[in-house]
């Protein structure tokens, strides 16, 4: 594998971003420890596609999606992204509204984020349009909620039986 | 059989049925090949070599219609417990439980925040024996079924004993 | 007595193959209990007579909600469940989760300790890929290479439990260093081990698996993953290397001390049949425990004197606010934390695990289809996943 002959910083691939798709790159903060690159939720599938096909850029890999929950209102879906042909990385973020948690799907491009989606749909509740099998993946179909959110209460009952640890009762 | 070949004439062993009945059972327990969790690994190496289950006639069927023994080795998640009861019912009578580790016990390490797991297999299945341990040694778990052993030769046909821990 | 010819009964019952009668596709359950899913794995197989057309995999009957129980408790109060995630190797998964909150903290760890958690982490490896072997020769049908494996994994293990007292679940690595430093005669210990290990493997577990004909049957030309669709399902480990991609992180992304030890890569040659089947992947494991062997016995060597832990470590640690994902190579892949802190909270605010099994099962579907029912039991357990893992 050839190792660091194309690296290009992240400071470079935000600049060729920016330079191919203008306002959908948010203004982000490269200054800190491993920056996140903020997207437009819209674009996200197109920015994806061009990450992976661009001969100098080449993502071939999407090493991690993981949903976050931000504060009372946003959700935030992060996507971690290497180049083995190249060994540079990135990082996107993509921040949407609670009440509105929808966001194309990058599984035409990765197909490892189909199962990475589903699990971000079951535990966060963020919503895939365009995702080829969208189903709750970890927890059982008739789950109530999300449970990675912070303001998730657990159910009291599933299938009969009790689902929180039994409190104990007072003598 | 060669040691008593020949050595005797023709006899009449007296006995009770519970007795012979009990005796026949403990000494084969065949436990269900059934693994949850962590706990499924010493199960594992409880069967392997160093440990050996074999010596105490105890041998893994794959299928709940040919097992006495379910091993419960692991955490029981709200998605398995119906498959558990499941299972449970398939397997022929007389049929027991050992729940093993403190997962299958109580929940285990997950007790607070596992939202998704049973707290205890007791609550869907009746349990013979709770071996602790998180995971417990091999050691904890023949100790199990030894004291499984012990519980067996106390049954009658007459009366069925309840359900108690050992 | 007239000789009857199946030919017949089918066509006096109206069903003979060439009668054109309607056939209709099985499904077919395999597990949650099957004993070769390896663990609680449910396969949904949509199936034409023998051949799957759709292997669906449905996961999540081991989720111990792992991501939710890192919220709430403590930055080392983590470690113990990241130990039980992948329970066949513990100290891959502390190693990981110790050195992405390190990386946050910006802390240094003593040598001695970066010593010790290479040497566990490759010990663990060994054990995790014995496993591997054993079970997967048990699937197939070899019930002795199992008994052989886990005679030498017990070995592995009374190393860790004179170590640090556990067998399996060890709560080794700690932030900012290990638990306990070496017993007296630990090093040697290891270093017998190591010996009898390396010609075990050559004389033993070879000759019985590896080259048996009926295993290379079985697993030869089954499965074939070819690397570009390796990498876009984010294959990772032996799985990846099996197709012939040549990546480690160890070597390409190095973390703690791995730059210093000299180790090859093992990569699938097609040596059986085609690149990336499941005796490939198979024999990846088998290469890696040597070079495994090779790093310790290096690190060994190396290992010098000093202090365990770094005495900047409090009781209570307090992790600057930001955001870091840490990656290693556990023993079946690549395993990575993506860790947010915030700065105020007594632990992670949130803490994803990106699980290496995860997503080397979510080819099954693709690398199953087609093939035989039989050759899926030779998949799965080509592919060693850990439903601990898959699930979290």
């Amino acid at each position: 594998m050839v190792q660091g002959e194309f690296v290009m910083t992240i400071e470079e691939i935000y600049k060729k971003l920016r330079k191919s798709f203008g306002g959908t790159i948010l203004e982000s903060d490269l200054e800190v420890l491993e920056p996140v690159v903020g997207i437009e939720p819209q674009s996200i599938a197109e920015v994806s596609g061009f990450l992976k096909n661009e001969p100098d850029l080449k993502f071939t890999s999407l090493m991690c999606l993981s949903s976050v929950d931000l504060d009372e209102e946003n959700l935030q879906v992060v996507y971690h992204l290497h180049s083995m042909d190249h060994n540079h990385k990135i990082i996107l973020g993509v921040i949407i509204p609670k009440n509105a948690a929808k966001i194309p799907t990058v599984s035409g491009v990765w197909r490892t984020a189909n199962w990475h989606e589903r699990e971000a749909f079951d535990l966060m509740g963020v919503e895939f349009e365009g995702h080829p099998d969208h189903r709750r993946i970890l927890c059982p179909d008739d789950w109530e909620g999300h449970p990675l959110r912070k303001d998730y209460v657990v159910q009291e009952m599933y299938n009969g039986l009790p689902v929180p640890y039994p409190k104990e009762e007072d003598d | 059989m060669g040691y008593i070949e020949g050595r005797y004439g023709d006899n009449i062993l007296i006995t009770s049925v519970d007795k012979i009945f009990n005796w026949a059972r403990l000494s084969s327990l065949w436990p269900m090949t059934f693994g949850l969790a962590c706990c499924a690994i010493e199960m594992m190496a409880t069967g392997a070599s160093r440990f050996d289950l074999d010596r105490f006639g105890i041998m893994f069927r794959a299928s709940p219609r040919q097992s006495d023994v379910m091993i419960i080795a692991g955490t029981v998640t709200m998605k398995m417990s119906s498959r558990i009861v499941r299972l449970y019912e398939q397997m022929p009578e007389p049929k027991y439980v050992i729940s093993m580790g403190s997962c299958a016990t109580c929940g285990g390490p997950y007790w607070e925040h596992g939202y998704h797991v049973l707290k205890g297999v007791d609550k869907i299945i009746p349990v013979d024996v709770y071996v602790p341990g998180c995971p417990p040694r091999p050691e904890a778990l023949i100790d199990g079924l030894l004291e499984l052993r012990e519980k067996i030769r106390k049954d009658t046909l007459a009366k069925k004993e309840d359900k108690v821990s050992a | 007595m007239p000789e009857i010819k199946t030919d017949d009964v089918y066509i006096e019952l109206g069903k003979h193959p060439k009668a054109g009668f309607a056939t209709d596709d099985m499904i077919l359950q395999m597990g949650p209990q099957h004993p070769s899913t390896h663990g609680v794995l449910r396969i949904e197989c949509v199936t034409d007579g023998e051949i799957i057309k759709k292997a669906t995999c449905h996961i999540g009957y081991l989720h111990r909600c792992f991501e939710k129980h890192a919220e709430n408790v403590m930055w080392q109060g983590v470690i113990p469940f990241t130990d039980r995630m992948d329970y066949l190797a513990s100290m891959g998964q502390n190693f990981s989760y110790v050195i992405t909150v390190e990386k946050l903290m910006g802390i240094e760890v003593p040598e001695r300790a970066e010593y010790m958690r290479v040497i566990t982490a490759e010990l663990q490896r060994i054990a995790s890929h014995l496993m591997a072997y054993g079970t997967y020769g048990m699937d197939i049908g070899a019930f002795t290479p199992f008994l052989w494996a886990f005679r030498e994994r017990e070995y592995v293990l009374d190393l860790f439990e004179k170590l640090c007292g556990a067998r399996l679940l060890y709560n080794y690595m700690w932030i900012g260093g290990v638990s306990h430093d070496v017993y007296d005669g630990f090093a040697e210990e290891c270093m017998s081990f190591l010996d009898t290990f390396e010609r075990v493997v050559f004389e033993e577990f070879n000759p019985i698996l590896t080259y048996n004909k009926i295993f290379i049957e079985r697993t030869a030309n089954v499965g074939i993953l070819s690397p570009e669709l390796a990498i876009d399902y984010g294959i990772t480990g032996p799985c990846l290397r099996g197709s012939g991609v040549d990546w480690d992180l160890r070597r390409d992304d190095p973390y703690s001390i791995y730059d210093r030890f000299d180790f090859e890569v093992i990569t699938g040659k097609g040596e059986m049949g085609t690149v990336g089947d499941c005796w490939d992947r198979f024999m990846v494991r088998v290469l890696e425990m040597i070079e495994s062997v090779k790093i310790i016995r290096q690190a060994l060597q190396q290992m010098p004197e000093g202090p365990i832990m770094n005495e900047k470590i409090k009781k209570v640690i307090r992790v600057p606010a930001g955001r870091v994902y840490g990656r290693t190579e556990a023993p079946r892949g690549e395993l990575g934390y993506y860790l947010i802190s915030d700065g105020k909270g007594r632990g992670p605010n949130r803490l994803k695990a990106r699980s290496p099994c995860f997503s080397n099962l979510s080819v099954l579907e693709e690398i199953s289809r087609g093939c035989m029912l039989a050759d899926l039991i030779a998949i799965i357990g080509s592919l060693d996943i850990v439903l601990g893992c898959v699930d979290r």
